[in-house]
């Protein structure tokens, strides 16, 4: 535990070269004049600029926070709150993060998607929280900012981003301060299939994104499949704004959750979330199928059908049960992975979040096993927006008390969220045991069947991979195969491969990527060498 | 004679392949997979124009002719081998006499080198204004994880056997010849010889052994683009890059090494930093790395990074590898310390080794033209590596 006495919010000027700052007229952060760089940590001071703009950051942040989502947003206004500068970062163009996704501030008008949004009142007061703090010049917001890679440094973290607010262009930006929370949520799990590589085959999250961010309805007649309550939501929102969806695949059993019904009898809310969901679902026609999967898409340029077919116990097509669906978009999801690309490189260790998947370990109150370190939100594992508030909540409570921060929420207030939170948590292990992947998903795929989409990789050399390569896990494959070395760094198929080759049971533990999001190497060069040194 | 060879990675499958060649019994032992070490972190080089005459630059010559033998009979495809040559060019006039005079100095030791004058006759899009620059014919590619995996295949069709385990220590008989391995799990592995193919590791295997060396780590970075169409031809590198390579100072010595590769995907390497073996990301060196490759291709600056790696070359203190019998252990021999060269430098030591093993030249591998890799040089009365 750290000293109070050098702690605080009322800091040295330490920091001060890297503070997020915003210059009067363009309203972005300022380009670091000088690179960052560990091995000569004490820097000029940088004199004060007489441009910046009364009321806008001029200290450095005591907590930077990644991602601006249900997680991030509800840390950084409780820290707020409690007295802390922060920088709440976000390479999207409005706060919310996937759940909460709206076009930009500027569209917002034209285009109406209140009615796609849960919990949309919450969404509104952490906002208006946000924005007074943000007036009071205690909030630097970054959005259009993408974070690609986070350091330890002198006196905390160094977090490097490249702002993208004004495109084409692209700036690097470090943030410095001593404590860091990492929110970055969750991707799309996806299992390849043959046909999944067709145009018109999207994720299940992708389609909802598609809707929230600018109410882009992706096709006429969906099919949507894989597991996990979020298809429902991905469905009723479609069906409500005019698409055909045909048919909701579900695979798991509906009896698998009476299996462990507890967790679901003590959150009455997520009865009545299913129930509005199914009377959506049953007032546009949409059948929900259990127990079924869409085991391949058919098309020439780009998806026409899908086949379905029921499975049985362990996930294996029954045979004579195969359908052919007409469709012209597919959304897949097999429930999400916790995005854990910039917690990996900082030394964070993982647990089993037991979906197959690792997320961060954390303590009761957030904390990483890394000094300063916080995690919330998905990256701790898989459990929906309503944890994620909570255990943003949670998070900013420990910075408080860890920074020795003069405010903080009641001890009662708190132990309330770890309630709301240990409840939340409960209910997304029964979720992931009642949806678990089909362990015989891999029974779908032909031998030519495309696995990593972006190196063209098939089945089969995967699974000569394992036989003649011995490799046992993702990364080996990347080796022999190139599985995994594309565009997206293995982030789609990293999931799949895993499962083609690793032992039954392990959870899938992520590649380390030490470039978290992809920069231009112009910004990279300018942010050591400014441009009017090299022309 | 049964031969444990410490490594699967590109050296020890060279010993393998090369042993097994030669009939004699081996067992390839590692604790992992292949090539999951040093071999999976660099770009796979196999380069004369960076080494200057002298015991590594004999190595390299022949490990060179070596591998050319190795594509032949392995298949050129199955390693992605790619005889793309080699440019070293220079900013300044300055530079540009250093590296001639390098340069000449290779010829005389029998490397083939071509004056450039205009670069951009070789690399259309590198940036205009350079000095000049040296081709080097020689230098090549392979993608090391499926050449260490094809020499490793190629040795167990040949009998070799693989074997998962940690090397633990040596058992030894009498006059303190080694006669085998002890593993972590206990089993020992019967050995008249055992090779310490180690890479980063041979300094761990080699105390265990009862045979230590310094082999240290000096950590790189490197960089991959976005995949393009085919913009970069040869390995391209600043003259400075020779000067880092030998450089004995500490702290971070970056200059880049830049290469498109049959994935479309251009290489940026390498940075040089004495660090341990701390992992931690260093994203001023990535900086400085970016900045570098886009003073010698402009069109770099539009192009996207989507991956960075780091990796430990295993350097002993005289930057030479270490290739030879351990006079303090009989029946030890080292094979590492090879620094950023163990790609280009395995055939050759997977030759030597055979060689001495067999008390004989093998493959154009002859002891008595390499006794400057012998471990002797580091020992003095006690034993004790300096």
């Amino acid at each position: 535990m750290r000293e109070p006495s050098e702690r605080g919010p009322d800091r040295s000027s330490e920091h001060s070269t890297r503070e997020p700052s915003r210059n009067a007229t363009g309203g972005h952060p300022e380009h670091p004049e000088h690179p960052e760089h560990p091995e000569h940590p004490e820097r000029p001071e940088r004199p004060e600029r007489p441009e910046r703009a009364a009321g806008l950051p001029s200290e450095p942040p005591d907590l930077v926070v990644v991602g601006a989502g249900p997680a991030g947003m509800a840390a950084a206004a409780t820290a707020l709150d409690g007295g802390l500068r922060v920088a709440l970062v976000d390479s999207g163009a409005a706060p919310g993060g996937q759940f909460w996704r709206h076009p930009p501030d500027h569209a917002r008008e034209a285009v109406p998607t209140a009615d796609l949004h849960h919990d949309l009142p919450a969404y509104r007061a952490l906002r208006a929280t946000l924005e007074s703090h943000r007036r009071a010049g205690r909030l630097a917001l970054l959005l259009n900012h993408h974070v690609w890679t986070a350091v330890r440094a002198e006196h905390g973290f160094a977090v490097h981003a490249m702002d993208r607010s004004h495109p084409p262009e692209e700036r690097a930006v470090v943030l410095h301060a001593p404590a860091l929370l990492v929110a970055t949520g969750a991707y799309d799990r996806q299992l390849p299939f043959p046909g999944w590589d067709l145009p018109g085959v999207l994720t299940a999250g992708g389609l909802q994104s598609l809707l929230k961010g600018g109410g882009v309805v992706a096709g006429r007649r969906v099919v949507l499949g894989g597991t996990g309550p979020f298809l429902l939501p991905v469905a009723a929102a479609l069906a409500a704004r005019g698409a055909e969806v045909v048919a909701v695949c579900e695979a798991a059993a509906p009896s698998n959750w009476l299996r462990r019904p507890l967790p679901l009898l003590r959150d009455p809310a997520k009865w009545a979330e299913a129930a509005r969901y199914a009377a959506v679902l049953a007032r546009h026609r949409v059948p929900v199928r259990t127990r079924t999967a869409v085991v391949a898409a058919e098309g020439d340029a780009r998806v026409a059908a899908v086949r379905t077919a029921s499975l049985d116990g362990d996930g294996r097509p029954l045979p004579g049960t195969e359908r052919r669906i007409d469709a012209d978009t597919v959304g897949v999801g097999w429930g999400f992975v916790p995005q854990l690309d910039l917690l990996l490189p900082l030394g964070c260790d993982l647990a089993d979040a037991g979906d197959g998947t690792l997320a961060a370990t954390v303590d009761a109150g957030q904390r990483t096993t890394v000094p300063g370190l916080y995690a919330a939100g998905e990256t701790c594992g898989v459990g929906g927006a309503a944890l994620a508030v909570a255990e943003g909540r949670l998070a900013a409570v420990s910075v408080l008390t860890d920074l020795a921060a003069p405010g903080r929420p009641h001890p009662r207030r708190t132990a309330g969220v770890r309630r709301t939170a240990a409840r939340h948590r409960a209910f997304a292990r029964a979720m992931a045991g009642a949806h678990p992947l089909p362990p015989a998903w891999p029974a779908w795929l032909t031998d030519d069947t495309t696995v990593c989409r972006c190196e063209e990789v098939t089945a089969v050399a995967v699974r000569t991979a394992r036989e003649e390569g011995r490799a046992s896990d993702h990364r080996q494959v990347k080796q022999l195969t190139r599985a995994g070395m594309g565009w997206c760094q293995g982030r789609m198929c990293g999931p799949a491969v895993h499962c083609l080759v690793a032992a039954p049971g392990r959870p899938y533990a992520p590649a380390e990527r030490l470039i978290a999001t992809p920069v231009t190497l112009g910004a990279l060069a300018d942010s050591v060498e400014p441009p009017s040194a090299t022309t | 004679m049964k031969v444990i060879v410490v490594g699967a990675g590109i050296v020890g499958a060279a010993c393998a392949f090369h042993a097994v060649s030669a009939g004699l019994d081996v067992t390839v032992l590692d604790r992992g997979p292949v090539g999951a070490g040093t071999t999976s972190r660099g770009e796979g080089n196999i380069l004369l124009s960076d080494k200057e005459p002298g015991p590594e630059l004999e190595l390299a010559r022949l490990s060179r002719t070596l591998w050319d033998e190795a594509g032949e009979e392995l298949g050129s495809a199955s390693l992605e081998w790619e005889a793309k040559g080699g440019l070293v060019v220079a900013a300044s006039p300055e530079a540009l006499t250093a590296l001639h005079a390098f340069a000449e100095r290779q010829t005389a030791a029998g490397v083939r080198t071509v004056r450039v004058d205009r670069p951009a006759d070789l690399e259309p899009h590198s940036a205009p204004g350079l000095a000049g620059g040296v081709h080097y014919p020689q230098d090549a590619q392979v993608q090391p994880v499926l050449a260490a995996a094809a020499l490793l295949r190629a040795a167990v069709r040949g009998g070799a056997r693989l074997h998962t385990g940690e090397a633990a220590a040596a058992v030894t008989g009498a006059g303190g010849r080694i006669t085998g391995v002890r593993t972590a799990d206990g089993t020992v592995l019967a050995a008249d010889a055992v090779v310490n193919a180690a890479g980063t590791w041979g300094g761990e295997v080699g105390r265990r052994l009862g045979a230590p060396v310094e082999i240290l780590p000096r950590r790189g970075f490197v960089l991959v683009t976005e995949p393009l169409p085919p913009m970069i031809r040869h390995k391209v590198y600043s003259a400075d890059y020779v000067a880092n390579v030998a450089a004995d100072g500490a702290g971070l010595e970056t200059s880049c090494v830049v290469e498109g590769t049959r994935a479309g995907t251009i290489l940026i390497g390498a940075s040089r930093e004495r660090v341990g073996f701390d992992t931690t990301m260093n994203p001023a060196v990535v900086a400085v790395l970016a900045a570098q490759a886009c003073r010698l291709f402009p069109f770099l600056r539009d192009v996207h990074l989507i991956r960075a790696y780091r990796g430990f070359r295993p350097y002993c203190p005289d930057h030479l590898p270490v290739v030879g019998p351990d006079p303090r252990v009989p029946g030890v021999l080292h094979a590492c310390g090879h620094e950023g060269a163990g790609i280009g430098l395995a055939p050759g030591t997977g030759a030597l080794v055979t060689a001495h093993l067999l008390g004989r030249p093998w493959r154009g591998a002859d002891p008595a033209a390499h006794t400057g890799l012998l471990p002797d040089r580091f020992l003095t009365t006690g034993g004790v590596p300096t």
